[in-house]
């Protein structure tokens, strides 16, 4: 195939505030977060993106997040490359 | 500074006390109160009801006294000076926002005109029975300050007094008044604006980035800001530190309590107001507020004539309670009388302040109409002995 | 310590849209985890950057309760008031600056409860507040008690063997009072909360946003009925979308459907606009709205 997604959107999450409720992991439409196995100063399992490319930038994790503690931005669209022309079989 | 004309009444008027304190009041520059009719502090609404529209500025009458005394404070918060009005049974439901006030150190005035109690009691006769109350309702430590005027004129000229303390000290004033002080009709003369002083809004200078909400840098009294100014404050009746944010430990609270506290016990030389008459070479002093002092002034005179030599120690200010002055004069003298529309409140003051350097005699009345001048004489004889 | 990295390449990134809308030196805030109340104050900052409100002119006054500590969170002129009574506090600013945009934010104990009084009279006078009000069905703040808001035969603290009162149906409540714009949504809902907070900023009168929110530590817990993650499930499961539903039909029960929607939308004079009508019409130029006295510089405080 040619062309290939990229991220539209970038999640970044405040580790220190997170209380893993998993409003977020739940709620993203695209299912690009989850419960890492990593531990805050509290002994919380934070979040972390595990497919960034499927993130659209909309922000449901911030505005379902509780504590403030992970949000979602729109980043400017990278182009996709161009199909390469194929030349079309000649027919003789 | 001086008042604005707008609200200023100038003139000779015939008003009762009620009436007086309200225009007391509007010449103070209060264009905002909340009330709930109670008797017999009511009028006092009425008439602000009536003037304020044409003065500019808004009288709402709320649900109940938990509203009204709340409501004030937060036109405060908006930049008007607001006071309410109310009588025992509302001053009862008042406390926990005296209390608020207090702590947010929010300047309004709370006007009592105490009537028998307690409970229903009565509502149209008069006690002074809610002196104690005015100082310890509140739960918690923090200090009010409280007048007591005996005359509508006096209800006219320390309204704007109440007012000024407030606004300098950032403190809830308590104005007691009585009913017949209230219902009673005398002549009030009120001046013209420029004899009139009024202390404005604390207002900081200090830029959004530099003003610290509780700061006290120096002075005892922190600076104000109004919401809509972009200052972004926060206000909490919870336990606070400088920024106005809660922060609830041992350390803060001692900190705030005791400025709270010394804010008004430092500057009380200045708060307490007082008039006195023959006190030097007197053997008895006769210490009294409100409407009793009318009365014992009477006594006082009967007293004299019989060459009794009294002196005469009227609290204008009961809270902070002028406890050096009792103190002071506790040793040369043989008896304090303290008559009160009440079964001994402000008399136990007395008591603790001359330490038993000098009698303490109360002549108590359990309120409904004012003491007979002779009750007040026998007194004072007797103690003279 | 804050750590604002892009999780996938480690970059530093720039804030969250939220972000400034927050005390950040305040964080992290006191509210439990998988509590809705955070999510709230998303869909509030929300509405506030897409109604382009001068943030100058907000005002927020909260009653006392978890819902209450919003005030202490958020980076506006804020205002945490007694048990009760942010109503009628709130009712005070509006009348003494009426170019506020006054904005009650409180809890379901708080404001129906001990404030019942004065959430009617507010309505009844159609006072230009915005209400948004929390409901997590108990007294959240000191222990999971009872409220009017619990539903039937629900645990609380003290009601130990089941609640048995009837419990308000707030907007009902709110609606017969005369408010003009009745909503609820529950956490669940972020961007239709913030949509109905955003509507209700550019009406005059008395809003009133009900939102359902977990407790996870202390109603779901003693409820059995899990923590804010199955609570917020449970709310997508059970939401019904009725919007104009009448208000007599959208009370709440423990398991059953949860009506959301905008209620109540119409229009009635509000409470400034009467009074002024009201003195124009009896003083004419005689009457004075607000007095312009500026004051001079001089000040003889200590």
């Amino acid at each position: 195939m040619w062309g290939f997604p990229v991220p539209k959107g970038r999640v970044s999450i405040v580790v220190e505030r997170c209380k893993a409720c998993g409003f977020c992991v739940e709620f993203c439409p695209t299912k690009v977060l989850a419960l890492s196995s990593a531990f805050n100063s509290k002994g919380y399992h934070p979040p972390h993106v595990v497919e960034p490319e499927k993130c659209s930038g909309c922000d449901l994790c911030g505005m379902y997040c509780p504590d403030f503690a992970i949000y979602g931005q729109k980043v400017a669209e990278a182009k996709t490359p161009a199909k390469p022309k194929t030349e079309a079989p000649h027919e003789s | 500074m001086k008042a604005d004309p707008r609200g200023v009444l100038t003139g000779t008027h015939f008003l009762d006390g009620d009436h007086a304190c309200c225009e007391g009041a509007l010449a103070a520059g209060s264009r905002f109160a909340a009330g709930y009719p109670i008797t017999p502090s009511t009028e006092v609404v009425e008439r602000f009801a009536q003037r304020v529209p044409t003065v500019g500025g808004t009288f709402i009458q709320m649900e109940d006294e938990l509203a009204a005394s709340i409501t004030l404070q937060g036109a405060v918060w908006g930049g008007a000076k607001a006071f309410t009005v109310t009588s025992g049974p509302g001053f009862s439901l008042m406390m926990e926002h005296i209390g608020y006030a207090a702590m947010t150190e929010t300047p309004c005035v709370f006007v009592d005109v105490q009537r028998g109690g307690p409970s229903t009691g009565l509502p149209t006769l008069p006690a002074q029975a809610d002196m104690m109350q005015a100082r310890w309702g509140s739960h918690g430590d923090y200090e009010v300050i409280a007048l007591c005027p005996n005359s509508p004129q006096e209800c006219f000229d320390l309204t704007i007094q109440a007012f000024n303390f407030s606004e300098e000290f950032r403190v809830p004033v308590m104005f007691m008044m009585d009913e017949v002080v209230g219902h009673m009709t005398e002549k009030v003369i009120i001046p013209p604006a420029d004899e009139i002083e009024v202390v404005p809004r604390y207002h900081t200078k200090k830029s959004v980035e530099d003003y610290l909400p509780y700061g006290t840098n120096g002075s005892q009294v922190p600076e104000m800001a109004h919401a809509g100014e972009g200052y972004h404050f926060h206000v909490t009746g919870l336990t606070h530190d400088e920024h106005g944010y809660p922060n609830m430990t041992p350390q803060t609270q001692d900190k705030l309590v005791r400025r709270l506290q010394s804010k008004i016990r430092d500057a009380s030389d200045r708060i307490t107001l007082l008039e006195e008459e023959q006190i030097e070479n007197a053997d008895v002093v006769v210490v009294s507020y409100g409407i009793t002092s009318r009365v014992a002034q009477r006594g006082i005179e009967l007293a004299r004539a019989q060459g009794v030599k009294v002196g005469k120690l009227r609290l204008i200010t009961c809270w902070p309670f002028p406890e050096k002055r009792i103190q002071e004069l506790a040793p040369k003298i043989k008896a304090f009388v303290v008559p009160e529309l009440n079964l001994g409140q402000m008399v136990h003051e007395v008591q603790r302040a001359a330490d038993g350097h000098a009698k303490t005699v109360a002549v108590p009345h359990a309120g409904g109409s004012v003491h007979r001048p002779e009750d007040i004489l026998k007194a004072i004889v007797e103690a003279a002995r | 310590m804050i750590n604002i990295t892009n999780p996938v390449d480690g970059t530093p990134v720039s804030g969250n849209v939220v972000e400034p809308f927050l005390r950040s030196d305040r964080m992290p805030h006191i509210w439990c985890p998988g509590c809705g109340i955070g999510t709230t104050v998303n869909s509030f900052a929300h509405a506030l950057i897409d109604s382009k409100i001068d943030l100058k002119t907000v005002a927020l006054v909260s009653g006392i309760g978890c819902t209450g500590r919003v005030a202490g969170y958020v980076h506006l002129d804020s205002f945490h008031t007694t048990h009760g009574r942010a109503i009628p506090f709130a009712t005070g600013l509006k009348l003494a600056n009426p170019k506020l945009n006054v904005v009650v934010y409180s809890g379901d104990g708080d404001l129906s409860a001990i404030g019942g009084n004065h959430l009617i009279h507010a309505a009844r006078r159609n006072l230009d507040l915005k209400v948004i009000c929390v409901n997590n069905l108990v007294y959240a703040m000191t222990g999971g008690q009872t409220a009017p808001t619990t539903p039937d035969h629900a645990i609380t603290s003290t009601s130990p063997y089941g609640q048995c009162e009837p419990s308000f149906n707030l907007p009902h409540l709110v609606e017969a009072a005369g408010a003009v714009y009745v909503a609820r949504w529950t956490t669940f809902h972020v961007r239709q909360l913030a949509r109905s907070i955003g509507e209700a900023f550019q009406k005059k009168g008395f809003s009133f946003i009900e939102v359902i929110s977990p407790c996870p530590t202390l109603y779901q817990r003693r409820n059995k009925m899990g923590d804010g993650l199955d609570t917020m499930k449970f709310y997508k499961e059970k939401s019904k979308v009725r919007h104009g539903a009448p208000t007599s039909e959208v009370g709440l029960t423990m398991n059953g459907e949860i009506a959301v929607g905008k209620f109540v939308d119409r229009d009635r004079p509000d409470y400034q606009s009467l009074l002024h009508a009201q003195m124009v019409a009896s003083l004419g130029d005689r009457y004075i709205e607000q007095a312009d006295f500026e004051p001079e510089e001089s000040c003889a405080c200590s």
